[in-house]
Parts: C-alpha cells; sequence; structure tokens
C-alpha cells in the first residue's frame, strides 16, 4: 500500500467495544459448531450504512489480531470504493497490515467473490452477506423459516429449481444459488457467483459470513461438504464466460464483462485482479 | 484480586483466533498465554477461555469453590445459575452427565452449554480418532481424565443434532474443542 495511513486515536483496537466483541465471538464459535446454522447477534452501527458490508466488517473486527495481514475485496477486485473504504477503516482503527495478495493474506473480507487462488489452512475468508435467509423469496416469515430449518423442510427450494427448470430449461440463479452445508442447513452462500460455489466444498480455509442488516453470523468450518442444491438427473452446473480474459489471457477464471467503446464492443476481464496480476506476471 | 489477561484486548483477541482455529479444526491442540493470578483450581487455559468469552450476559455454571467463583464473578460479571440454564459451564473435577446442560431447541440450537472442561492430559496424534466437519481426513486425540464410556454416549448423543452441546478440553496452558458434529471412534 503506498498511501500511508494514519492510525486514528481514541478507539478501542478494531473499533468495536469489547463487549460486542465478545457477543461476536460466542456467535462465530456457534457458527462453527454448527455448519450452515445462522446464529442471531446484536449488530452494532457501523460508521458506514447498511449494505456497505457492516455484517462482514464486525465479523473481522472481532477476528482481527495485530499479527494479521487484511485483504479486502469488493467483486474480485481490491481498488474499488467499498474494498478501499473497508481496508483503510482497518488500517486507521487496528493499524493491521494490509494486503492485495490473495497469497500473503491471513484475513480476507470479501463482497461476492472467492478469490481464485485456492485458499489454505492459515486463512479465514469473512463474506459480507446482504441477506442470509436463503429461503426469504419463498417464505417470507422468519418465525416459519426458522421452522423449516428445524425441521430440515426445503422442499420449497426443491420446488423453486424444479420451476426453473421446467421453465427455462436451468436453474435461474447465476448467483447466490443456495447450498447445503453437512448434508443439514440449506445456507446462502452470499451472492457469489455460481462459479464460485464449488469453492465452498471442503475449503481448507475458515469461512464466515456476517449479514449486519439481519443480524445474523453463521459459518463453514475447513473441509466440510457443502453441495449446491441440485437434481440427480440436473446437477449443478456453473457458468462462466467463453472469452479469455482481455488482459492476462486466462480462461478458467470468472469474468467480468466490460463495455469498450460506445460501437457495442465488449471485452472480458478477470474479476479477481490479484490472480490477474500474477497471471501477467 | 489479582488482573486476568496482561492485556485484556490483545490477550482475548488471542485467546479467541485459538478458540476458532479449535472449534473449527476439532481435536487440533492450541495454546494460550496464561493469564496471572488465577484462582488454583483453574487451568491456565480455563480462565483464558472464561476471560475471553463469559461476561454479565452469559450464566454460567462451575462445580469449583467459592474461589473460582468470585473471580468468574469479578473478572466476568457472569451470573451463577445451575447447570440446565448455563451458557457455560466450567467442570474442575470429574465430568457429570452431559444430560445435566442444556442442549438447545431444534430452532436455535445455538442455545446448547459450552463446557469447559479440565483433564490430565491433551496429546495430539495418537488415541482417538476424530472425523467430521473441520477435519480433512482424521484427527487423533488422546485425552485422559474422561469417564469411562464417555466417547460412547458422546456418539449416542449425536443423534440429537442440530441440537447438543460443545466441549473445550483444557489442560494446563493448552485446549482442543469437540463441537457437537464430531465423531469420536476409540479404536481405529
Amino acid at each position: 500500500m503506498s498511501a500511508a495511513v494514519q492510525e486514528a486515536g481514541g478507539y478501542n483496537f478494531a473499533y468495536l467495544d469489547e463487549a460486542t466483541k465478545r457477543m461476536i465471538r460466542r456467535a462465530i464459535l456457534k457458527g462453527l459448531a454448527i455448519p450452515g446454522h445462522q446464529i442471531p447477534f446484536g449488530a452494532r452501527e457501523m460508521p458506514l450504512p447498511y449494505g456497505w458490508g457492516t455484517g462482514g466488517i464486525q465479523v473481522t473486527a472481532s477476528v482481527l489480531g495485530p499479527r494479521d495481514r487484511l485483504k479486502v475485496i469488493d467483486q474480485g477486485a481490491d481498488d474499488t470504493t467499498n474494498a478501499v473504504s473497508i481496508r483503510r477503516f482497518f488500517q486507521r482503527v487496528a493499524g493491521v497490515k494490509v494486503t492485495t495478495r490473495t497469497a500473503e493474506a491471513t484475513v480476507i473480507q470479501t463482497r461476492h467473490r472467492i478469490p481464485e487462488r485456492p485458499l489454505t489452512e492459515g486463512q479465514v475468508l469473512v463474506f459480507q452477506v446482504p441477506m442470509p435467509e436463503p429461503l426469504f423469496r419463498l417464505e417470507p416469515r422468519l418465525a416459519e423459516t426458522r421452522r423449516l430449518h428445524a425441521l430440515g423442510d426445503y422442499s420449497l427450494a426443491q420446488l423453486r429449481l424444479y420451476e426453473d427448470i421446467a421453465r427455462q430449461g436451468e436453474t435461474g440463479s447465476s448467483y447466490n444459488h443456495p447450498v447445503m452445508v453437512n448434508g443439514r442447513y440449506l445456507m446462502s452462500p452470499s451472492p457469489i457467483p455460481g462459479y464460485d460455489n464449488p469453492k465452498l466444498h471442503r475449503s481448507a480455509a475458515i469461512l464466515l459470513f456476517g449479514a449486519g442488516r439481519e443480524k445474523k453470523i453463521y459459518a463453514v468450518p475447513p473441509w466440510t461438504e457443502v453441495s449446491s442444491l441440485d437434481f440427480d438427473d440436473h446437477p449443478f452446473r456453473p457458468m462462466l464466460a467463453a472469452a479469455p480474459c482481455a488482459f492476462c489471457g486466462s480462461r478458467d477464471s470468472y469474468k467480468d464483462e466490460i463495455v469498450s467503446d460506445d460501437r457495442g464492443g465488449r471485452v472480458f476481464v478477470c474479476s479477481d485482479t490479484d490472480h490477474c496480476r500474477e497471471n501477467q506476471r | 484480586m489479582k488482573p486476568g489477561f496482561h492485556d485484556p484486548v490483545l490477550d482475548a483477541q488471542a485467546c479467541f483466533r485459538a478458540a476458532m482455529e479449535a472449534m473449527a479444526r476439532p481435536g487440533r491442540v492450541q495454546e494460550i498465554v496464561p493469564p496471572e493470578g488465577i484462582p488454583n483450581a483453574l487451568d491456565p487455559a480455563a480462565a483464558a477461555l472464561l476471560l475471553t468469552l463469559v461476561d454479565a450476559d452469559t450464566p454460567f455454571w462451575t462445580d469449583a469453590g467459592e474461589e473460582t467463583r468470585g473471580w468468574i464473578a469479578f473478572h466476568c460479571g457472569a451470573p451463577l445459575v445451575p447447570p440446565g440454564d448455563a451458557a457455560f459451564a466450567v467442570v474442575t473435577g470429574a465430568l457429570p452427565p452431559l444430560s445435566l446442560f442444556r442442549e438447545g431447541t431444534d430452532e436455535a440450537p445455538q442455545d446448547g452449554t459450552t463446557v469447559i472442561l479440565q483433564l490430565r492430559h491433551l496429546v495430539p496424534g495418537e488415541g482417538w480418532r476424530l472425523l467430521g466437519p473441520g477435519i480433512e481426513t482424521e484427527h487423533r486425540l488422546r485425552v485422559d481424565g474422561l469417564p469411562e464410556g464417555f466417547a460412547t454416549s458422546w456418539d449416542a448423543r449425536r443423534a440429537a443434532f442440530p441440537r447438543g452441546v460443545d466441549l473445550f478440553l483444557c489442560a494446563g496452558t493448552r485446549f482442543a474443542a469437540l463441537p457437537r458434529t464430531v465423531r469420536i471412534e476409540e479404536h481405529g
């Protein structure tokens, strides 16, 4: 990082007070003990609006220590507004070292992507989650969704999948495709592309999910079975742009489509900026 | 009354990270920086976990004596309750039946008690074969000081999932965790 960021005085380490951190830490531990189950927590007001990653920030603040190296990505990129603001926030209130390189990071906060480079045992991935309830569009009553999770009754989600396939010949969701965790809980993977869903399966890293507005925390321990919801005769097939990356030429990474001129020209580039930079080396 | 953590903020963070690693990788033994001035009945690891996780929001139960109760009341401010109402339990003597503790409900399984248990020894790399989420192939852990038949009764209780209790096993400055998802094979 080139720009020096001055540490802000007058705040506790990593902004949150210790009682709040303890509450969030207890929720994280129970989340790891019950993979995929949403744990309610008392989300605090943060110095940025809901929808900007308040849940992820609170989880990161409770996990982060002075020896960590933090990476923040927004749709795979280290240099977008959301990623830059959150990175600077933790530089100021926790004085932690930051990085844009996936390989160097110990804690990675992410909005809607999982890095292309396989994660390792020493890493923690923190997801920003807008809507933690995978049954939200199918059953609006939270009391009822809690009961359905308790019973493990996910027929609504199966039915939705069936209707999508019957109408369109394929599942309608290219992102935020629900997953079954350890064969028990249906879980929202947060709005990551379907392409990233397989990376949740038996990941070496600890996966933590924080939803600030909805006040829920959930987790997937390492090496846990995670499968995308599908049918035997219609297996889950993530979509991937057919074109290679315009910068690095990669064919197997997830791409963003970019309008390149005003005559309808388009190029595809890697969404993971660190991965693209490494490929170009 | 002696202080707890030397640095209440950063020591609690370090202990939590060890606890998170322990819970995420069942049976993997973690090490903590011991707090100062802890009561005789408490292992440093158990005391550190209490300072890190327990406060006025978490009713607790313990089989330990007056000194330990007073220490927890002073440092954590947690109310003492019967074991069936406790969010955290600290067991310094023989482990009572796990059915003594609350296991949460199917809708709120997170209300299950976290039991912090003190043992004689934790030896990684031998003994029990542990399987389940958080474990790549298998973790091995030898535990000295649990009642006879613990592994069998643990396995029987797993049928209640998602309800259940989660264990921290402490020995000196070391600890490991057994979340309710873990499968224990005694002879493997």
